[in-house]
């Protein structure tokens, strides 16, 4: 229980090794320029990262890993994130956001077209739910899609939609009212927009606190025509799809704040012993080692929420568990983990000093970097709401 | 074309390196150990021969228990199967014992006709250099060492060699043994699958006496050289640092000067 396979440790081992040589040397320069290493992607996609969850028809791996395909992802986004955020991201949302929808809710067309590009790393796609006044409350999605004849007409606009416009940015999904239900509710759905599809407008970069490594959009649709097939899973779903999708997500951020917090505990260790003030290595102080010893218990806190939750989710894709259990522990997992991961930076940051605050070292990048975490995929209080949703309370 | 590769395990060089006080020799068990990086460029160039001739890569270690871990890496890159030399008796063994028991390793591997054997051109933690050409010799087999690019033709293998001042082409007859660079090639990371499938691919452990050596024709007490005593590195010394005023050209250029590098 407390142990991770011998396959989950080597398929680690060869994670970390892949981001010490191939993202740590270069991350400080793409973080500093806001570049997006196109390249990088393929590379990801040939040690098989994006083809975890993903059924060997595709190009992925699934049927290999013994059911803890969900468990190997979270160790991926981990490890990268350990190295670099931004890249952590590109994986759990081209996997979370951009395959995994079309894999769970496509038809045999749509993921032979789609999936086998993305498992590849030579496509990436992206999954739009924000819009610049329905984010916390997707529901209140104000995007339209009209059939007309046998085309969907989009209008409407997302935001801050990661991944959503790379070079190689294949298709983006987005949810759209098409219509009201019968209790007069709106009927979400999801449609699929390939990238340079005409009135698919991708709005130039945001300039973002953090995550400069990360592409975000906005996008805008503007008399946008599909054809109707792009209609992604069942037609009204789209609310409860997004659902389902965003429970997986949470447990992702939980791995990616894990990576970061790890990083802290390990930075501040390893600079607290050589850094000398006063004639003696700063570690020597209580001041300077209680906190380092809170982050260690916070790396460790963290590890066993986000892997109990991924074994949660491994279990249940294998009909054990249910989908409450995983909800529940995604959301405490994903709120511990990415509130300890702000706090973490803030130690690491204090015990480098003035150097915490220089770019020089990569404690000031991952303290850019953590706020979104407890903000992405459900801020903390939507956490809290869902957390107290299963704990029975009240709801008005 | 099948292919044989000599692979090595060796003390992480990212860690904190040592030697067993007891007897100077490495110190493997104190240390995370991984398949030597030099190694790595002849494993990816016996996966690219085979890829495209349609040959088995077999990967030849010889060390304690972690040793297996230098055989599964090359497994997980793509090799087909490994064979694992370990033996108590082979604990501080030299170059020549270890040319022998991977002479014999490799026959025994392979019925007695290597095609081609392919290893890396020193190891990373004994950096000597000479296993290559001693089991070429104990094969019989035509060596060919620090390839930087390597092609096969028909019966012969033909290699780039880059020296100092000039490159050389080099022919040998196959069978053969080349010795790699770390020029040839990019060594490819495993995948998942490939992780995956190592478990499943055969890994044979064969002990001194599965190949017919005598264990008094390898170890320390019968290696030729021998490690007499080992001295840290002294701590590195306080930089000097010249103040400039107005001399410091000068000075710098003394300096520089009294070390001869000027
Ligand atoms: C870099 C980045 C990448 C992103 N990538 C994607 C993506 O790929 N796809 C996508 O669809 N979205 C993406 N998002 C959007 C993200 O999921 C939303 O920003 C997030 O869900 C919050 O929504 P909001 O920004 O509209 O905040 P709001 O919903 O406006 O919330 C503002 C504040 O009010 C609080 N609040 C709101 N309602 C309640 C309530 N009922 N009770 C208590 N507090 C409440 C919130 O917790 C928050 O603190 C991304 C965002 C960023 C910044």
């Amino acid at each position: 229980m407390f142990e991770l396979s011998q396959d989950h440790q080597d398929f680690r081992a060869l994670v970390r090794q892949f981001a010490a040589e191939e993202v740590e040397p270069h991350v400080a320069q793409w973080d500093r320029d806001s570049h997006f290493p196109t390249d990088l992607v393929p590379r990801m996609g040939d040690l098989g990262l994006f083809g975890l969850v993903v059924p060997e028809a595709f190009g992925g791996s699934l049927e290999d890993s013994d059911g803890g395909s969900f468990t190997n992802l979270c160790i991926a986004i981990e490890e990268l994130g350990y190295v670099d955020q931004s890249i952590g991201i590109t994986l759990s949302a081209g996997v979370g956001l951009g395959i995994n929808p079309i894999l769970t809710y496509g038809t045999a067309e749509q993921k032979q077209r789609f999936l086998p590009d993305l498992v590849a790393g030579r496509a990436l796609a992206g999954f739009g739910l924000t819009e610049p006044d329905a984010g916390s409350d997707a529901g209140a999605t104000r995007t339209r899609a009209t059939l007309d004849g046998a085309e969907w007409t989009v209008n409407g606009a997302k935001a801050f939609i990661t991944n959503s416009g790379t070079d190689i940015t294949s298709v983006v999904t987005v949810t759209a009212r098409t219509g009201e239900g019968a209790d007069g509710r709106p009927e979400i759905s999801a449609i699929m927009i390939p990238s340079g599809t005409p009135g698919f407008t991708v709005e130039a970069p945001y300039h973002k606190l953090g995550w400069h490594i990360s592409d975000t959009h906005g996008l805008t649709f503007d008399n946008c025509r599909v054809p109707q097939e792009n209609l992604l899973g069942e037609r009204g779903a789209g609310f409860k799809q997004f659902l389902k999708t965003l429970d997986d997500g949470r447990i992702a951020i939980s791995a990616l704040a894990l990576g970061m917090i790890r990083r802290m505990l390990d930075e501040s260790v390893a600079y607290s012993k050589t850094r000398t003030a006063f004639g003696k290595p700063i570690g020597i102080n209580q001041g300077v080692a209680f906190p380092i010893a809170d982050l260690a218990v916070m790396a460790e806190t963290a590890t066993v929420l986000t892997y109990k939750a991924a074994w949660l989710k491994d279990e249940q894709e294998a009909g054990r568990r249910s989908v409450a259990e995983v909800k529940k522990a995604a959301a405490i997992a994903k709120l511990y983990t990415s509130e300890a991961a702000v706090t973490a930076t803030r130690i690491a940051t204090q015990v480098f000093g003035g150097n915490g605050f220089m770019e020089e070292y990569p404690i000031a990048r991952f303290y850019r970097d953590a706020k979104i975490l407890e903000i992405g995929e459900g801020t903390s209080e939507v956490q809290r709401m869902v957390i107290g949703r299963h704990l029975g309370l009240p709801q008005g | 074309m099948n292919i044989v590769v000599c692979v090595k395990h060796v003390p992480d060089a990212q860690a904190d390196r040592g030697f067993n006080e007891s007897d100077n020799t490495v110190d493997r068990a104190g240390v995370d150990g991984l398949l030597s990086e030099l190694d790595e460029y002849a494993v990816e160039e016996a996966l690219k021969l085979a890829e495209a001739s349609g040959g088995e890569v077999t990967v030849v270690t010889i060390g304690p228990d972690q040793a297996a871990d230098a055989v599964k890496k090359a497994l997980q890159m793509g090799a087909d199967k490994g064979v694992h030399v370990n033996d108590e008796a082979i604990h501080g063994s030299d170059a020549p014992a270890t040319s022998l028991i991977l002479a014999e390793a490799i026959k025994k591997a392979t019925d007695g006709n290597p095609e081609l054997v392919i290893t890396g051109m020193a190891s990373t933690d004994g950096t000597m250099g000479v296993v290559p050409a001693m089991l070429a010799e104990r094969l019989g087999l035509p060596q060919v060492t620090y390839a930087s690019e390597l092609t096969l033709g028909d019966g012969k293998v033909t290699i780039r060699r880059d020296n100092d001042a000039n490159t050389e082409t080099i022919e040998a007859s196959l069978p053969a043994l080349v010795s790699v660079t770390d020029q040839i090639n990019e060594p490819r990371y495993p995948s998942f699958k490939g992780i995956m499938a190592a478990k499943k691919k055969p890994v044979e452990s064969w002990t001194l006496a599965d190949l017919g050596i005598d264990a008094g024709q390898v170890g320390l007490a019968n290696a030729w050289t021998k490690v007499v005593e080992i001295a840290k590195r002294p701590p590195r010394e306080q930089g000097e640092i010249v103040k400039d005023e107005g001399d410091g050209g000068t000075k710098l250029a003394e300096f520089l000067a009294a070390r001869k590098f000027l």
